[in-house]
């Protein structure tokens, strides 16, 4: 019986179970983005000490289903998408087990819907990290494991999905390089969930009595396996992306596929660890293992970053230069499709990552001088560039990219979606750039009253940090202007966009398959090896991407400068002799 | 006798360098990529807090 349907403007075979499953994946994904979006005005608009709009208790708790809702439930679920995507799409294979996978997904949401009412009836604002001995409702954290055990089943199915199309031989060679960037972020995804189960279980049977106490300390360490390492998915998931994109906007292949797979694996040994960089301040444990953990690891995995940060882009000048774009550094850059939210989300996503998320990641990363930004608003403006204008961009750009190809529906407001994308980057870059100075004057993050109004121990802040947190709070709300766009175009192309497909109806933008007579396809082609492209070999090519080359240093450059004048700072509060 | 193979399949067999043979193989890489954090970040950090001594 025919399973497969192929798209007819790139060619991608979707299995039918395959593409209900990613629909409804990526559009619960986008609920939770929305509700994140709006809880994040609430959280700008109160730092914002001018309009200071919420009371403690209401701020507290929209800053916590902020977090969840953004950082795991919206990511998470896109992320899922992204597996089955990458798995059966694009090896041409049949999904393993949907029943297991729509378990997985059910799971999740019935996970996200009970950690959120905990969260909105009240008594559970513990913050993303709930930290004990703060304690939230028993099923805040019954419904954290929830969605942990549906994304588990889900991984597993990807696992499973490698295993029918290696069985089945449906690809030459080894797995195309988008699919072995979602390997990574599967196997990182596999220890991010055994953490949150190793610490999350005791929790909620504390919560319910079961338990007398849990270690703060041993919470923290083990917490943070889930919490920073859950961000390290969505790196992986993202540069997957990125890939992705140069190769169906320019057909750009990777500028050295060993490399770039090299890097990937960097990211598998060293990313994860990159998460003790929140226990640097921590008493109890040793410098060895911070030092370890964070300054040697965490390294290596920069370092992949950097490879991704370069092969990318350089991969797109090379496919540019190619098309007769040769004319100086940069004539393959100003001539990219600029109007296409699809390349522009994923370059600006690209350029953010690196130089704002990746040049203050390092930063927090370096012992010594995490200790003048730790714990204050500096935090938050970092993981805003890596998971906001990083990852969130990313999967913005491609969920332009699948409203016609998965969705057969026509972009709706297409002015309005070539905007998009720069107003989104634009705003929250503004947020970041804004709240990394306030950081660095010792704003702290998580607080409600920067004024202290009332409190025992008082301190007062610089005049310019309330200037430096009004600025940013505006270029927040811009940028949540720029997701509410975002929301409004993908939720009204699935409902009103043009339909690209006569059995395209509402159902099937959420979840329902097409017509039976959409999939005519039984097997798939086999996914053919690409051919060895000239510079691949070793010193057999000139100098291929000297415009990237001019980029990389740039970023060489900032990241020196930066890293020295964090330094600087450091030597001026803690002065030696 | 002679040293050519045979099999014209073998002559094709290329010897896979091990490297490749471990980015190939997914659960090969589950493995290294669960248990590498799980030594270093989470053992390792969970023994520093059980060997604090238990104030008096």
């Amino acid at each position: 019986m025919a399973q497969f349907r192929t798209c007819p403007d790139t060619g991608l075979y979707f299995h039918k179970s395959a593409e209900s499953l990613i629909k409804v994946n990526a559009v619960a994904g986008v609920v939770a983005l929305l509700l994140a979006g709006v809880l994040a005005l609430g959280v700008v608009l109160t730092r914002w000490q001018g309009v200071h709009l919420l009371p403690a208790d209401q701020f507290y708790l929209a800053l916590t289903a902020h977090g969840l809702n953004a950082l795991i439930f919206w990511l998470i679920f896109f992320e899922i998408a992204i597996l089955y995507f990458a798995s059966s799409t694009l090896l041409r294979c049949r999904l393993a087990t949907p029943g297991w996978a729509w378990l997985g997904f059910l799971l999740m949401v019935a996970g996200a819907i009970m950690t959120n009412v905990a969260i909105f009836q009240g008594n559970s604002s513990v913050m993303m990290t709930s930290y004990v001995p703060m304690q939230a409702a028993p099923h805040f954290y019954l419904g954290l494991i929830l969605f942990a055990v549906g994304a588990l089943v889900g991984v597993f199915v990807f696992f499973g999905t490698l295993v029918i199309a290696k069985q089945e031989n449906t690809y030459e060679g080894s797995i195309p390089l988008v699919t072995f960037g979602a390997v990574t972020a599967a196997i990182i995804a596999v220890f991010t969930i055994a953490c949150g189960a190793i610490i999350l279980i005791p929790t909620f049977l504390w919560s319910i009595g079961y338990i007398g106490h849990i270690d703060a300390a041993m919470y923290r360490v083990i917490w943070w396996g889930l919490g920073h390492s859950s961000q390290q998915i969505n790196v992986a998931a993202h540069v997957s992306v990125w890939y992705l994109i140069a190769g169906v906007i320019f057909g750009a292949r990777p500028m050295s596929e060993k490399v770039s797979r090299g890097a990937f694996l960097l990211y598998i040994l060293f990313l994860q660890l990159a998460s003790a960089h929140h226990i640097l301040v921590d008493p109890g444990i040793s410098s060895e293992w911070k030092v370890f953990n964070t300054s040697y690891a965490m390294y290596l995995a920069v370092l992949a970053s950097m490879i991704h940060g370069l092969t990318v882009p350089g991969s797109i000048e090379v496919a540019q230069r190619e098309k007769g774009f040769t004319k100086g550094l940069f004539e393959w850059l100003r001539k990219a499709p600029w109007e296409n939210p699809v390349f522009s989300g994923m370059f600006m996503s690209l350029v953010t990552f690196g130089f704002i998320g990746g040049i203050t990641g390092v930063v927090m990363g370096t012992e010594q001088i995490n200790l003048i930004i730790h714990n204050t608003i500096y935090v938050p403006a970092h993981f805003h560039a890596t998971v906001v204008t990083g990852s969130t961009l990313a999967f913005m750009a491609l969920t332009y990219l699948l409203i016609p190809v998965l969705f057969r529906r026509q972009v709706i407001l297409p002015s309005w979606a070539k905007l998009q994308p720069y107003i989104f980057t634009g705003g929250m870059t503004i947020m970041i750039l804004f709240m990394l100075g306030a950081g660095t004057l010792g704003v702290a993050r998580r607080h409600w009253d920067m004024d202290f109004t009332g409190a025992l121990l008082s301190f007062e802040y610089a005049p310019m940090a309330y200037t430096l947190m009004a600025i940013g709070a505006a270029g927040g709300v811009l940028g949540i202007l720029g997701g509410a766009m975002f929301v409004l175009i993908t939720v009204g192309s699935l409902l009103f966009g043009k339909k690209l497909e006569p059995s395209a109806g509402l159902l099937q933008s959420f979840g329902k398959p097409l017509a039976a007579s959409a999939y005519s396809k039984v097997q798939p082609e086999r996914l053919p090896m690409p051919p060895k492209l000239a510079w691949e070999e070793h010193g057999s090519a000139g100098f291929e991407a000297p415009g990237t080359f001019v980029l990389a240093m740039l970023l060489l450059v900032s990241f020196i400068v930066y890293y020295f004048i964090n330094w600087n700072y450091l030597a001026s509060v803690w002065p030696l002799g | 006798m002679t040293d050519t193979p045979t099999n014209p399949n073998e002559e094709r067999k290329e010897r896979i360098p091990a490297l490749q043979a471990l980015i190939d193989n997914p659960f090969l890489l589950l493995f290294i990529g669960v248990a590498m954090p799980t030594v270093f970040y989470i053992v390792w950090g969970i023994m520093e807090i059980v060997t604090i001594p238990v104030a008096p």
